[in-house]
This record gives structure tokens, sequence and C-alpha cells, in this order.
């Protein structure tokens, strides 16, 4: 947990009021702008080679876009937030950086609707091609059970 | 008369690439799963993956269920390994509830994780040699594995899909029966293994077939997120229930097969030996195996404070994670489910290509995909 700490210290210093750290959950809240060189950072200066997660959650107001990532071998963990705009989510792709982000950022545009500029083949992967709108978005309503 | 391709070109006669379909009925795709290959000849020149066809849209169920009444949902994802689905949902909403397991539970669940892990790398085992062929090894794999659901179905009164944990605790205690039967079985399996090196490892259609195919490097591996033993195949010697412990595993003694050159023949080894390892700790964890409680403490109705939590164990085929956001009440918020088969299959249109078709095959199989943990 220092070490991260003193990692969070450098990157607010490097970006200034573009990523906030909320420490109760150990998260760094980035602004989707600065969101790519920031990631760029994580990967090639402190090292995180390994990206874990990506998701995303439909909030009341926002669409926030989640990342977990982490060191190998080390097993430093840090979460990565990024606040989208409900009618118009779309954020950087990460797959230049981690080829691992090519088939979950499919999955999350799929379901949620998070719009990747940058992705190779950014089309559905888990629904039809044909299927319309975004099942995990709390709008789309499904048929009560029983 | 056989003709090079040169030949041919040189008559003026034309080659074409084709694309063709392998799935999503296909006796070797493991499940529902489709790839639109693109052939010259017999080489693939281009492989593209098409999953979707067991999507049961879990994570939108999971909001419309009670934190208990999710259990049996995560039995059905990678169905092969309920137990170990089951376990790590549990420890999710258990760190998110902040309550102490007793230790008897915590050694309950190990003992059933490690007999479904070897349960789930026996299917891997049979249907790996079943790919090319080796019709015998699935029996002999298969019949093994009866044993293990047998005491799977004393303890929870299911073979597959256990439904075993509960927040807090395991539903039912271990009985005589299965502690009878346990011991016996690990006193056979040791010979069994033995007997499917003999039958499979040590072949030599096996070892051509598999050896030097779909090499994958530790770095490529890392980059495109591969988790568990695909992994440690590369080269990587990384655990982790050794490196980042979770559960009760830093009690326990046992090594961590790696591989060195990342091809399928390291992937099917490395399986092999982790079942070996698996029966250590399980042997460990029995006789160690305390008196007591097998619930915790937990509230009747479950309700953990609002807040998120993200965890992962070492599953059968990768590192299982979730991610899951509550808001107070009842039912989650978000469940987001990383299931490791579905990063895993997106390395493998980069280790197929320029391969010839049959390779492609024997490199699906040694991935270990199961469907329901790609789909969801």
């Amino acid at each position: 947990m220092d070490s991260q700490i003193k990692l969070v210290e450098k990157l607010v210093k490097k970006f200034k009021e573009k990523i906030v750290f909320e420490e109760e959950h150990g998260t760094l809240f980035v602004e989707k702008d600065t969101f790519f060189d920031v990631m760029t950072q994580l990967k090639e200066k402190y090292g995180f080679n390994y990206l874990v997660d990506v998701t995303a959650v439909d909030y009341d107001e926002e669409i926030v876009a989640v990342y977990h990532l982490m060191v190998l071998p080390d097993c430093n963990k840090i979460k990565v937030k990024v606040k989208l705009d409900k009618q118009n989510p779309t954020i950087s792709s990460i797959s230049s950086l981690w080829a691992a982000a090519d088939v979950q950022e499919r999955e999350t545009y799929d379901l949620i609707g998070v719009i990747y500029e940058g992705h190779p083949h950014l089309k559905r992967i888990l629904c039809p091609d044909d299927f319309e709108g975004h099942p995990l978005r709390k709008d789309y309503k499904v048929e009560a059970r029983r | 008369m056989e003709m090079s391709r040169s030949q041919l070109q040189d008559k003026n006669l034309k080659t074409q690439e084709i694309t063709i379909n392998m799935g999503p009925q296909h006796p070797s795709t493991h499940g529902v799963y489709r790839c639109v290959l693109t052939l010259d000849g017999e080489n693939v020149t281009n492989l593209e993956n098409v999953m979707g066809y067991l999507h049961r849209g879990m994570e939108k169920l999971a909001e419309d269920r009670t934190y208990t009444q999710f259990i049996p949902y995560t039995d059905r994802l990678d169905y092969l390994a309920a137990a170990l689905n089951n376990i790590g949902y549990v420890e999710t909403v258990e760190k998110l509830l902040d309550i102490e397991i007793p230790e008897r539970v915590e050694y309950i669940r190990v003992i059933v994780s490690e007999l479904q892990r070897i349960a789930s790398h026996m299917v891997f085992i049979g249907s790996y040699a079943l790919d090319i062929n080796g019709f015998t090894a699935w029996m002999y794999t298969f019949r093994d594995r009866e044993r293990i659901l047998d005491l799977f179905e004393i303890i929870s009164g299911s073979r597959m899909t256990l439904n075993y944990p509960r927040i807090g605790g395991v539903s039912h205690d271990l009985t005589e029966d299965f502690i009878a039967g346990l011991k016996e079985l690990l006193n056979d399996l040791p010979s069994c293994f033995d007997e499917y090196d003999g039958l499979v490892t040590g072949n030599e259609i096996f070892q051509a077939r598999s050896k030097g195919v779909g090499v994958l490097d530790a770095e490529t591996a890392i980059n495109y997120g591969i988790s568990g033993p695909n992994l440690r195949a590369s080269g990587y010697k990384f655990d982790l229930r050794k490196a980042e412990p979770y559960s009760i595993y830093d009690r326990f003694e046992f090594d961590i097969p790696t591989g060195e050159n990342g091809d399928s023949y390291d992937r099917f080894v490395i399986r092999m030996e982790e079942m070996r390892q698996s029966l250590r700790i399980i042997e460990q964890a029995l006789n160690d195996l305390p008196e007591g409680p097998i619930q915790a403490k937990v509230p009747k109705v479950i309700k953990p404070k609002a807040g998120e939590v993200y965890h992962q164990i070492e599953g059968a085929k990768g590192w299982l994670g979730y991610y899951l956001v509550s808001d107070g009440s009842t039912k989650p918020y978000r469940l987001h489910i990383h299931g490791p088969s579905f990063v895993n299959l997106g390395v493998y249109p980069e280790i197929a290509k320029g391969g010839n078709i049959q390779d492609a095959v024997v490199i699906l199989a040694s991935i270990d995909i199961v469907l329901g943990e790609v789909d969801r």
C-alpha cells in the first residue's frame, strides 16, 4: 500500500488536477482526455505489465469505466476509473498497450455501450450482431420472473 | 502425379484462399464455439473467434437475485470446475461483509477446490487426447473422474453443479463416507496418473502432434492477459495461491510446475503435474482438518455495506475474478465476472496463424477453454 501511495503522489504531481486518488477504495479517478497518457505511464514507467480486468458500471448520472492493473510478479494492484457521459460514452482504447483489452473492450461495448476509440475491430462479441440495445444498462428491462 | 504449387502456377492454375466455419457444432471445439478460418490449402492464414453462443446474461441476472440466490448460477460458469467458481464468488461477498470464516470451513473449501481442479484437468487430458483421436484416454480419465463426482454427490447432492458453499460457510459437513472414499481415492490416484502418462504423455504420435505447436512466449502471454496453467507453461513461474495466498493456501506445501517452451506439449504436461500437486494439498488438508462449526455467524438477510471489491482466485483455467459493486441492498448493483477462458481465447488467433488446420485443433485443445466461462 505504501508503494501505491508514493506512486499516486508522483502521478498527481505530473498530471495535477486531471487525476484524483480516492483513498477509501484505492481508486484513481482519471479524466477522459489524459486517460491514455496515464495508462501509458503506468505501463511503461511504473511497470504495470498485466491488465487484470476491463469493465464498466452504469450509474444514475454517468457510466464509469473501470480498469484493474497489476504488476507481475510483485502483485501490486491499482484500480483506475474514468467517468463518462451517458449520452456519449467514448474513451480511448488501450488495446495497443495491453492486447488483453481487445476482447474485454468488445464485451463492454456489447453489453454496456462504451465506445472505445482506436480499437481495431469494435463489434459485438457476445450478443448477436444485429442485437439492438445494450443489455447491462439499467434502463434495459428484462421480463419479470414468474 | 503430385505437383508442387509452383508447378501448378506455371500451368496457369489458380489457387484461392477459402473461408470456412469451424463450429459451432463441432466435436473438437469444446462446446458451442465457432471460429472462421481462412485457409490457403491446409495453412491457416487468418482465424477469427466468434463466441456468444452460450451467452445467458449472467451479469444481468445477478442484479436481480440476492447474494445467496446467485450461488447456483456460478456453478454454471465453468461447469467442469463448479466448486472453484462458487468459492470465488462467496469469498468476494465475504470480503465485502468482512466476516471471519471458521477454520473447518476453510479446510473443507480447500479440499473440495483441489478435488475439483483434478476433475477439471482430467477432462482436459481426456478431451485433448480425444481431439488427436486417442479415444482410450477419454475413457480412463472419465472412469477416475466418476469417483470424484461420487464424492461430491455425497456431500452436496449433486455431481457437477455443486452449489456447495454458502456465504460464511458450507452447506453440509463432510461425512464419514466422504472421508473414507477420499482416503481410498488418494491412494489410487497416483497410479492412475502414471497410467495416463504411459498412455498419452509418452505416446510418440501425441508428442509429434504437440511439441513445437502453438508456441506462446511469456512476454506475449502477459500482454494478452493469459493466466493460470497457460501462463506457467510459457515459462513464467507464478501461481496466485503462492504469490497472493487467499483462504489458507499459505499453510500448504506444494510446487508450481512450470513449462519451458510454451508449446501445446508443455501446456499438457504441467496440468498433469498440477494434478499431482493438488493431491499433495488435499493430503495435507485432510491431515490437519480441525473440528468446528461449518457456518460463520452471518445475518439472515445478507446486506453488505455499500462499496466495491475485486477478488480473484486461481481457478482451473486461469484467474477467475469477480468485481462486485454493492449499494447496500440485498442484491448486487453490478457483478462482473472475469472469465479466464474468455481472455485466453483472445490469444488463439495469434498463435494459430501460420500453422496448419490440424495444429489449430490441437492449440484450441491445449488452451483449455470451457464455453460457460467464455460466454457467461
